[in-house]
């Protein structure tokens, strides 16, 4: 288990009704975090259309996950 | 250089700043709050940034764009937090020595920046229904 910190982003926040969370988890990629947090605060957004970061940096959704790390979740982004 | 900025954009003072002897041509594009998307009548709308990402994965926009179309100068401006009907939404400018490259690193900054950086959209109607764009179902959960 990984002590792992979430913050949810726009969409993303008000689904959980938080804008972070800190969860003790069994996960070993950022796409792990994605899924365990989509069923627990019930979106179905598909991960094609989201990003996500970890500790400030864009990453992959097959990125590893460190105990610590904090991982932004983005959904669909839409600037301009 | 990108900003991202709760407060109003001043197109004056970024073309100021991006005077430059060694340019021939500057671009510019202005994004503004328009009052109708998708078949209905956008009241005003609301802007969300997190802005070490959008300004790191801007400034790395930027770069690219200076690669493909090198340019002298090219500034980004985006807001946040709540906009009305006609206010500047994002600015991006560009100086270079030749109209054809001001042109098309203005053309590449705007395109990336819009589905890159974590920029997000709500969009308040005049009905008082609400959505984020680009978010089907966000936009059904609102309207239920």
């Amino acid at each position: 288990m990984k002590s792992i910190t979430v913050r949810y982003f726009a969409m993303f926040r008000e689904h959980a009704g938080l804008s972070e969370e800190t969860l003790r988890l069994d996960v070993a990629t950022a796409r792990d975090v994605f899924e365990q947090t989509r069923a627990r605060h019930g979106s179905d957004e598909p991960e094609g259309h989201c990003k996500v970061a970890i500790n400030d940096e864009l990453a992959d959704w097959s990125s590893p996950v460190q105990d610590g790390d904090t991982i932004l979740l983005f959904p669909p982004v839409a600037g301009g | 250089m990108i900003e991202i900025t709760p407060g109003p954009i001043e197109p004056a003072s970024l073309r100021a700043s991006l005077a430059d002897d060694g340019a021939g041509g500057f671009c510019t594009f202005e994004g503004w709050v328009r009052n109708r998307n998708e078949g209905r009548t956008v009241r005003r709308l609301e802007y969300e940034a997190y802005a070490p990402v959008a300004i790191a994965e801007g400034e790395r926009v930027i770069a690219e764009a200076n690669q493909r179309f090198p340019f002298l100068g090219a500034r980004c401006v985006h807001r946040t937090g709540t906009l009305e009907i006609g206010e500047l939404a994002v600015w991006v400018g560009v100086t270079a020595a030749h109209r054809d490259e001001a042109f098309k690193a203005c053309r590449y900054i705007i395109d990336e920046i819009k589905t890159r950086l974590p920029i997000w959209k709500k969009e308040h109607y005049v009905d008082g229904d609400s959505g984020w764009v680009n978010c089907e179902r966000c936009a059904a959960h609102a309207a239920e």
